[in-house]
């Protein structure tokens, strides 16, 4: 069989030489997956890693674009089913639980203490009781901020303790006033915003809000969601102006030039922002600001999980490398390389990253609970529709009643009551 | 002649229109111009913001670069591995179904003609879920006969359009003569008809292939990796991984756009020949 | 051709109604089977409710609706944009016609050099929409952008047109004019190339020139020419799905949207999988189009008649 390889760059030559060369007599697991380079990298070594300790298994990834991936894994989960594919968790899986094509994995589970270890991710890897997932990697969400940014304008630098919402506004009118933008984003692919709506949403009304706001159990019309947009209002003003042309790593090269000070992002931009010249001395993260007192602190850590196709040729060493793959030893490996933290609840975290420490120090002091993200706790349709509006509103903040409007069309058509 | 000959005008006017020409063709181009020039921009010039003056030096390393950290040979060995069957293959049927709908007064004549005039009109993504259903279903998803097929097919209907009206635009006599001496039907085809079609299938075929080269959207919807998208489709993907750097979504820009430009110098004559068809009559 | 097949004996009469099908049968069988048969199944999948999955054991998973999808659609505001759009992009792609005549009666000379800059014009329509959607978003880019500098120069203050609900679309529609002008360009070029020059002349002596000339003589003779060139344009226009996905994605918020990129979204886009409704959108863009497609086989019908 040709070997398929795809948008690997340069570690593709190195992949092609790693797993095909002796692929002859081997048992062959196959698995698809959605890597950018660095992760590619580190998940070739935990490959190596079992591939040593099981000679006799043959693991062949094929690596796919990671916005190709989306849709691609739709054809082949019913045309050409690999062992094993990568994909997320909670809602973003369900379609495929429905149809069939995610196997029932509740004994890899079982047979490996897995409830126990990966306990945080429990609500988000099973439907109705049984296991579909195993998750192996999230990361945090919060505030990026250029500290340069905040020296050039004359802002005081957060602490450790992070800002209140209060202290952040004020900061934000200084920042104006500099010509530096206060909040960054790049909402070209939509689900920038998204990240910034759902801690706005979390901070006034807590993480249940934010759960049944996704499930369409809240309309759009209430108090509540109010109360979230005029929050959300108090940051408009202060959003970088194009960012609906640009994409999220333009605006992080905004944030490494010091034209914008902090950006709502997931922990994965560590990468861009270092690669653009930033360091530990200047790149800074804090928690997104406490808005109403006392609700309990709520964080975004989408999970990113493998799944066991219901197609699978070689279910039975598919799962032992699944079981690997929860182990606290792979993920320690995997998320040390790629700057995430485990789910893995014995995996140990690089204590020299300050983001990675800050993260795992943010999620596991968030009382208020852990949400996957907007459009992965969001049934697909609501999520698109409700991004649409929350970019609008950045956008065009005077159109709320026919967004809000619109939204609640959507929801009462998606969820009739 | 329209518009008059500028020789007959005055010598201000010739030289107004020797010097707009050169002009409306720079503004005409402008974009592409820049683009051009960006592809061969060294990075660090757009990391320092110039992105319009003087480049510091001439960067082929772009193209190297693309070359050699990106699929991007490969996805154009894609694009051929589509472009070329296809050519071959609506060519050869249109050639048959032109042939038979010139030259032979059926009942059903002008109803299969005037199918396959509508289908080449048709918007695609009325087609778009059943073909790539059917095309999953035959196990020719992401291949390049998959997406061959299909364009062999669709391009169909607009070649038979384009070999129809040559062939009756032939003398019918000869046609006539041959049948009078007892030539079968196959051999009139292939020995009479066939050698009088060259420009024809000349026009046919550049024209064939820079609309293939150029599909982006079957390309995306019957194709997915390295293995098998076109370049089109390719390029689209590795924008994603380009943001920001522009000089080398420009080189990528301009080897996609080389081959059909490189077609249409080549065979300048047959493409508008097979392009404004209709356009005079 | 009946007068034809009438003289000849009947033993060469059943190989000759024979033949032609068995010409046509290739060809046909294909067209039949990747266009003329879609085209049904896609209507009759509109009436259903289907995230293109199948189970396990390869069963549609569709559930029928009727008219569910048609009367979702009234109400869908998503659609109401892509319509609208897809009528400013008819109505302003039809600017290719004045535009692509001007340059080709600007470049209808005989001096050195011409035929490389008739061919040089036409450039854009041989590159693909891929890159034109490229080339224009990287004029349009904001801070850097070629046009985004220009405006800022003129006026101060750039505009990212591609963020800017309201101007997205003609920003768009501005880089699928570029190729489309160059096409209707080289269909006036061959038509005035066949213009007859002695009604031209006549018409010189007769006193006429500029805009009379034009309006009086030459247009009439470039009819086919304009024929085509509006057929093409129409077609165009309703096509636009590859500049809107490269350049925007339909964004900011859906402003930019067409059918023909809605469509893809709904049904395979990422939040998509709809293809029930998606066939729905796409049954609508089809309708629109036979409209067009009717006038031009009327046409046709009628030119064959006269012969």
């Amino acid at each position: 069989m040709v070997h398929k390889l795809t948008g690997a760059l340069a570690l593709g030559a190195v992949l092609m030489l790693s797993t095909s060369a002796f692929a002859q007599d081997k048992r062959v697991v196959t698995w698809n997956a959605d890597y950018d380079p660095i992760p590619l990298a580190a998940a070739e070594a935990l490959i190596a890693d079992f591939e040593a300790a099981n000679p006799d298994i043959d693991i062949q990834m094929t690596n796919f674009d990671h916005e190709a991936y989306k849709n691609a894994i739709r054809n082949f989960l019913t045309a050409d089913p690999p062992d094993l594919a990568n994909w997320y968790a909670a809602n973003r899986m369900r379609p495929f639980v429905e149809a069939g094509l995610f196997a029932d994995i509740t004994d890899v589970w079982e047979a490996n203490g897995l409830k126990d270890a990966l306990a945080s991710s429990v609500p988000s890897a099973s439907i109705d009781g049984k296991f579909y997932a195993i998750p192996y990697t999230y990361y945090q969400w919060g505030i990026y901020y250029n500290r340069d940014a905040y020296k050039a304008a004359g802002v005081e630098v957060p602490g450790p303790e992070g800002l209140t919402w209060d202290q952040f506004l004020a900061n934000c009118e200084k920042f104006k006033a500099a010509g530096i933008d206060c909040v960054t984003t790049g909402s070209s692919a939509l689900w920038p915003v998204a990240g910034i709506f759902d801690y706005v949403s979390m901070r006034t009304n807590g993480y249940q809000f934010h759960s049944d706001l996704a499930a369409g159990k809240i309309s759009w019309t209430s108090p509540e969601v109010a109360a979230v947009f005029e929050n959300f209002g108090k940051l408009q003003p202060f959003v970088t102006a194009n960012h609906a042309a640009i994409d999220w790593q333009d605006a992080a090269a905004l944030l490494v030039q010091g034209k914008a000070a902090n950006y709502v992002m997931g922990n994965f931009a560590v990468g861009v922002f270092k690669e653009g010249g930033m360091t530990n001395d200047n790149l800074g993260f804090m928690v997104f600001p406490e808005i109403t007192p006392g609700i309990p602190r709520a964080e975004e850590a989408p999970t990113d999980t493998i799944h066991l196709t219901s197609g699978a040729k070689n279910p039975e060493d598919a799962k032992k490398f699944l079981a690997f793959m929860a182990s606290a030893e792979a993920q320690t490996k995997w998320n040390a390389a790629v700057g995430q933290l485990p789910t893995n609840k014995n995996a140990s975290v690089d204590a020299a990253d300050p983001f990675l420490t800050a993260g795992f120090q943010a999620l596991s002091t968030a009382t208020g609970g852990i949400a996957q993200f907007w459009d992965r706790d969001a049934d697909a349709e609501y999520a698109k529709v409700g991004m649409e509006g929350f970019q609008q509103f950045l956008v065009q903040p005077d159109q709320l009643p026919a967004i809000l409007d619109r939204l609640e069309q959507t929801r009462l058509r998606l969820y009739p009551q | 002649m329209f518009p008059r000959p500028i020789q007959k005008s005055s010598t201000a006017a010739q030289w107004i229109y020797t010097i707009a020409l050169p002009v409306a063709l720079l503004i005409w181009l402008f974009p592409l111009l820049g683009v051009a020039l960006t592809s061969v921009r060294p990075a660090s010039d757009l990391a320092q913001g110039n992105y319009f003056g003087m480049p510091s030096g001439i960067a082929w390393e772009n193209y190297k670069f693309i070359f050699t950290q990106t699929p991007i040979g490969q996805y154009m060995i894609n694009s051929l591995w589509v472009t070329i069957p296809t050519v071959i293959g609506a060519v050869g049927l249109s050639l048959m179904t032109g042939f038979a709908l010139a030259v032979y007064g059926f009942r059903a004549n002008l109803l299969v003609f005037f199918l396959f005039v509508a289908g080449n009109f048709v918007p695609f993504q009325i087609l778009m879920v059943p073909v790539r259903d059917m095309t999953l279903n035959l196990g020719m998803y992401d291949t390049w006969y998959g997406l061959a097929l299909f364009h062999i097919a669709f391009q169909t209907g607009f070649c038979t359009l384009f070999m129809r009206n040559f062939i009756k635009a032939l003398p019918f006599e000869l046609i006539e003569a041959a049948r009078v001496e007892g030539v079968s039907e196959w051999r009139i085809f292939a020995y009479i008809v066939l050698p009088l079609m060259r420009p024809a299938i000349a026009a046919l075929s550049v024209l064939v292939f820079t609309f293939i080269w150029n599909d982006f959207f079957w390309a995306t919807v019957l194709t997915q990796g390295v293995d098998s998208q076109p370049i089109t489709a390719g390029l689209s993907s590795l924008n994603g991984q380009w943001i920001a750097q522009w000089h080398l979504v420009s080189a990528g820009s301009i080897l996609a756009a080389l081959p059909p430009v490189v077609m249409f110098f080549l065979m300048q004559k047959h493409f508008i020949a097979g392009l404004t068809l209709g356009a005079v009559k | 051709m009946a007068e034809a097949a009438a003289k000849t004996a009947p033993r060469r009469w059943s190989q000759r109604s024979i033949a032609p099908w068995l010409f046509l049968a290739p060809g046909l069988i294909m067209f039949t089977i990747y266009v003329l048969w879609p085209i049904v199944e896609s209507v009759t999948l509109s009436f259903y409710d289907w995230n293109g999955l199948y189970d396990r054991d390869g069963n549609f998973t569709g559930r029928f609706l009727g008219m569910g999808n048609y009367r979702e659609l009234m109400t869908d505001p998503a659609f109401t944009v892509s319509l609208w759009n897809n009528l400013k992009w008819l109505v302003l792609y039809m600017l290719a016609l004045p535009a692509g005549l001007f340059i080709a009666i600007f470049l209808n000379q005989t001096v050195r050099g011409i035929r490389i800059y008739k061919s040089l014009f036409f450039f854009p329509f041989v590159i693909s929409q891929v890159v034109v959607g490229l080339i224009f978003s990287w004029f349009y880019a904001p801070n850097f952008g070629l046009f985004y500098k220009l405006i800022e120069s003129i006026t101060g203050q750039g505009v990212a047109v591609l963020a800017d609900p309201t101007l997205v679309t003609y920003g768009i529609i501005a880089a699928g004019l570029w190729p489309q002008i160059a096409y209707v360009m080289i269909l006036y070029l061959t038509g005035l190339n066949n213009v007859a020059p002695d009604q031209i002349e006549a018409a010189r002596l007769d006193g006429a020139k500029g805009w009379r000339m034009l309006w009086y003589v030459v247009l009439p003779q470039l009819r086919p020419a304009t024929f085509i060139a509006v057929i093409v344009t129409v077609i165009g226009a309703l096509r636009s799905f590859d500049l809107v996905s490269i350049m925007t994605n339909g964004g900011p918020f859906g402003s930019s949207r067409v059918l023909s990129y809605y469509m893809f979204e709904m049904a395979l886009g990422e939040y998509g999988f709809r293809m029930g409704y998606g066939a729905a959108i796409a049954v609508v863009l089809f309708a629109i189009m036979m409209v067009f497609i009717s006038g031009f086989i009327w046409k046709m019908w009628r030119d064959e008649r006269e012969r």
